[in-house]
């Protein structure tokens, strides 16, 4: 089992119902957020490309946050999802300073936080919260070991590109492009 | 066969009987007797864990669920799968929307306007007996001394239809909504003038199975009209072509084959070309012009000169453009959607451009084809018993002096214009309730909608929220919100017809109330109890759901039911006779209605002003996580975004020195600056000539504690409005801006 994500920039419109459904879904406090939207310009006018970009914790087979954490209380749980563990956590920031995506912050109760993938949802069956939200259906979330899931399928059939490959991360998010 | 099926309105009919598709707002006069249905007991809110309900955020009116915690909190809002609204999936607003209910600034009181003995005004807390008995007394008197015809209803949402019903049953016909004549009024007129039939909404486009979306100034993806987003995306996936018209590079525009970066106030030479090509080119559905239009000579004749070359010179659009994009229409057809838009009321003959992208449309055989515009069903729903209304005497209308005859809706703008006095008109309107529009943002000409408030004897707002229109009440009401109130039901055309329920997830916070309940007790003070027949809205909805063939209780459970379409007719079959509810029971190219009326029978482009030297096009829009000013307080949904910038090409950046967030003030053409401040955003993504900002910001009431001063109005710069001759839209593009560096020095108020 291997939890992975695309996210097709052809039909994201960068909306932002991942970000708040996140919110309300796993209680996200005001002014933070689990996930977020970039927008990126290319060009001049009229000769101009835009992409848009649903991002969040990249869920990397190698991840740096998990390494440096020196409580443990960042570990990789079933299906690779890179956890925090909030009881062990001291809010260090460690792995907020280690991991390129800047995908971590510190919740106000003191405990680093981030994406889950929504595994409380995943035990249910159901999709992460943004997966199953988005009207555009640009996110397309399932097992990477198994070759006939839809995520395996779409990022066999189409260009994709991750986010920073050089920092050797091995990043579980896959961009179509 | 004759498509007799569906209730046409003749154009030529409208106009001559005042508001003569009220209907179609409002429910119709039912003189049917009330029948005895056994009363409740109903299930409680209390009694689920989730509870249906329909999304207020904006007018798509999703259909949803509402989740509580374990302490049966509300938590999260999540689509009813069986929505065909939204299947199963919200937008960001309407999954923001619980952040409406839990805004800590909600009106919490009624709240009564008190002068002290130095003259000051303030809003006292009033308990609802003294706040409904002051509105009651109030409007009595303005029926006593100047007749019900007096009284005025603005309204935007569920709540209208009972505060519709009260004033109707008071006498007055003068009820309008700002999303008419501020909005989508002139596609309506140009499409019925067209083919004997509007679009109303969700609008009919079956982009699912089209193979090439045009829109022009139509942003979808930034407008979340949650359907067509979603049918969008599944267009791009099955490869459809989307050619998009517009100044910015919109995100629809950066989804697109073609984008045609037009110069702004053009795009009527643009579908004047296109018509020219698919008429010369023989590229036209032949078989579909012959057997449904009627003036197609004429419109060859008149689009002959309009050449490609002609229309370059006006959009600055590329003749081979212009060709290259009127084939893949035409490689389309009939699979392709000219979309009509939604804000539509921009130059003032908007109407007439509508009318070029209907006849567009009819050229390319869309009209009632799969791919192009199908044919929507509703659901037939009995209206509640009642007496029937008085025939007013006097409408806003007569205010109009003969303008604006083919308005098939009340215009809000006209309201307000009948409002103001006038000596040759006898009594103007004394009166207006207002329930959830802000009018001094959602009005052009500020100072004009002021004017006509403070000619008022009586004004009341019903909100949920302290809006700037609060401040201008002499009573005002809070209003709860969707997820604490039950509602009449959705009933809304699609594919297929539905209806949905609302009901509550919670009580009402604080001493907030619902619209139903207002209404029913003011008719009640007012001796038009007969009106509100049912003793609660659970009983109301009840009898409704029953006769057909659902229940309260059903609906409670399911959310949304869908009722069978009756016939096979989601698209004209082939050689099918249709007679359009035209006077030539055509597709009318040639518009004998329009005629009929004084106007150009066929659409001709019009130059409009262009931008002064030193200023710019002000062009305004949607962000996907708000609507309107509506949210601008949202907790949920300022997180996403909490002020506008303002949009501007690098090449003008660079002239005026501006670098990113850099904050200015706009100024218009007429001197008009906008209270507030608003932050650079230097972007390729708009023409070098205009500025774009999101609407919805400035606000100006303190009481808004996240919105206030965040960004600037746009309405405040919207003093020069380009009226539609022909239906009264209000054209609001051409307005032109200039940057003011430091804080300009305010004069002093000379009242």
């Amino acid at each position: 089992m291997r939890y992975a994500m695309a996210i097709d920039t052809k039909k994201c419109v960068g909306c932002s119902d991942c970000v708040v459904a996140c919110q309300t879904e796993n209680l996200v406090p005001h002014g933070y957020a689990r996930d977020w939207i970039v927008e990126v310009t290319d060009g001049t006018y009229p000769q101009l490309e835009l992409e848009y970009r649903s991002e969040r914790c990249n869920h990397c087979d190698n991840a740096p946050c998990v390494r440096c954490c020196p409580t443990g209380a960042s570990f990789i749980s079933e299906g690779g999802i890179v956890k925090v563990e909030h009881d062990k956590c001291i809010g260090c920031g460690a792995c907020i300073t280690a991991c390129p995506y800047d995908a971590r912050f510190v919740h106000p109760e003191g405990y680093v936080d981030k994406c889950t993938f929504c595994d409380h949802r995943l035990e249910q069956g159901q999709d992460p919260a943004c997966v199953a939200v988005c009207p555009t259906k640009c996110l397309y979330f399932g097992d990477m070991d198994d070759p006939n899931s839809e995520v395996s399928l779409v990022v066999k059939k189409r260009k994709f590109k991750t986010l920073i490959p050089e920092a050797g991360t091995e990043p579980q998010l896959y961009f179509l492009i | 066969m004759v498509k007799s099926r569906r209730d046409f309105i003749k154009i030529s009919a409208l106009g001559t009987t005042g508001v003569a598709v009220g209907g179609k707002l409002l429910f119709a006069n039912n003189n049917k007797q009330t029948k005895v249905v056994p009363k409740g007991p109903f299930k409680l809110p209390s009694d689920f864990s989730r509870t249906p309900t329909y999304c207020e955020v904006c007018f798509w009116k999703c259909a949803g669920w509402i989740y509580k915690n374990d302490k049966g909190e509300v938590q999260k809002i999540i689509g009813n799968d069986d929505d065909p609204n939204s299947n199963g999936r919200f937008c960001p607003r309407g999954t923001g929307g619980v952040g409406m209910y839990y805004d800590e600034d909600r009106l919490k009181t009624p709240l009564i306007r008190v002068t002290d003995k130095y003259g000051n005004q303030t809003f006292e807390k009033a308990s609802w007996e003294e706040a409904l008995g002051l509105i009651s007394k109030r409007l009595q008197k303005v029926i006593d001394v100047h007749g019900s015809e007096c009284i005025a209803l603005f309204t935007h949402g569920s709540g209208g239809k009972y505060f519709g019903n009260l004033v109707k049953s008071l006498g007055s016909h003068n009820i309008a909504a700002p999303s008419y004549a501020q909005c989508r009024g002139p596609r309506e007129v140009g499409f019925i003038a067209t083919f004997g039939d509007g679009l109303s909404s969700p609008e009919p486009t079956d982009i699912r199975d089209t193979r090439c979306l045009v829109l022009i100034g139509s942003h979808i993806g930034e407008n979340m009209h949650n359907g067509q987003v979603q049918e969008m995306s599944e267009a791009i996936d099955k490869g459809a072509t989307i050619i998009t018209v517009d100044p910015r590079f919109s995100t629809a525009a950066s989804k697109s084959k073609f984008w045609l970066p037009i110069k702004p106030a053009t795009d009527m030479a643009l579908l004047l070309a296109w018509m020219n090509v698919i008429i010369e080119e023989d590229l036209y559905d032949r078989k579909y012009v012959e057997k449904y239009t009627y003036g197609f000579g004429q419109l060859k004749a008149h689009v002959k000169s309009m050449t490609p070359e002609w229309a370059y010179g006006i959009t600055t659009i590329k003749p081979d453009v212009i060709r290259a994009t009127a084939r893949e229409m035409a490689h389309a057809s009939p699979a392709v959607i000219v979309h009509p838009g939604r804000h539509v009321t921009w130059y003032g003959d908007d109407t007439q451009r509508l009318r070029a992208v209907a006849m567009l449309n009819a050229l390319l055989g869309s009209w009632g084809r799969r791919g192009g515009f199908y044919i929507p069903d509703k659901a037939k729903v009995p209206g509640v018993p009642h007496p029937p209304y008085a025939k007013p005497t006097r409408t806003w209308r007569d205010a109009m002096k003969g303008k604006y005859e083919l308005a098939d809706l009340a215009l809000a703008n006209g309201v307000c214009d009948a409002t103001i006095p006038d000596a040759s008109l006898g009594c103007s309107i004394k009166a207006w309730i207002v329930n959830g529009t802000n009018l001094v943002t959602t009005l052009p000409e500020t100072e004009k909608t002021i004017a006509a408030i403070k000619s008022l004897e009586f004004i009341a707002v019903i909100d949920t929220m302290p809006m700037e229109i609060t401040g201008y009440a002499d009573v005002v009401l809070p209003e709860c919100t969707y997820i604490e109130r039950y509602d009449s039901l959705r009933v809304t055309q699609h594919r297929e017809p539905t209806i949905t329920l609302r009901m509550p997830a919670v009580e009402p916070k604080y001493d907030s109330k619902p619209a139903w309940w207002m209404a029913k007790q003011l008719a009640n003070k007012m001796g038009k109890g007969d009106y509100f027949p049912f003793d609660s809205i659970e009983e109301e909805l009840d009898w409704q759901l029953k006769e057909v063939g659902s229940s309260l209780e059903e609906m409670q459970r399911i959310g949304v039911k869908n009722l069978k379409r009756p016939y096979d007719d989601l698209y004209f079959k082939d050689d099918e006779d249709i007679e359009f509810n035209t006077n030539t029971g055509k597709i009318e190219l040639y518009s004998t209605s329009l005629e009929e009326y004084g106007f150009d029978p066929m659409p001709k482009y019009t130059a409009h002003p262009e931008p002064p030297e030193g200023y710019y096009r002000l062009i305004y829009g949607r962000a996907p996580m708000h609507t309107f000013s509506r949210t601008a307080n949202n907790p949920n949904l300022t997180d996403l975004m909490h002020e506008n910038v303002v949009w501007v090409n690098p090449k003008v950046a660079k002239e005026w020195g501006f670098v990113n967030n850099q904050e200015i003030y706009l100024q218009n053409q007429d001197g008009a600056i906008a209270t507030f401040p608003i932050k650079i955003r230097v972007t390729e993504r708009i023409r070098w000539d205009s500025v774009y900002m999101v609407h919805g910001f400035g606000h100006a009431n303190r009481k808004l504690s996240r919105a206030y001063g965040k960004g600037a109005s746009d309405s405040e710069l919207i003093t020069k409005v380009m009226m539609d001759p022909i239906m009264g839209g209000t054209g609001m593009r051409g307005n032109f801006v200039t940057f003011l560096t430091s804080k300009p020095v305010k004069e002093e108020a000379k009242s």
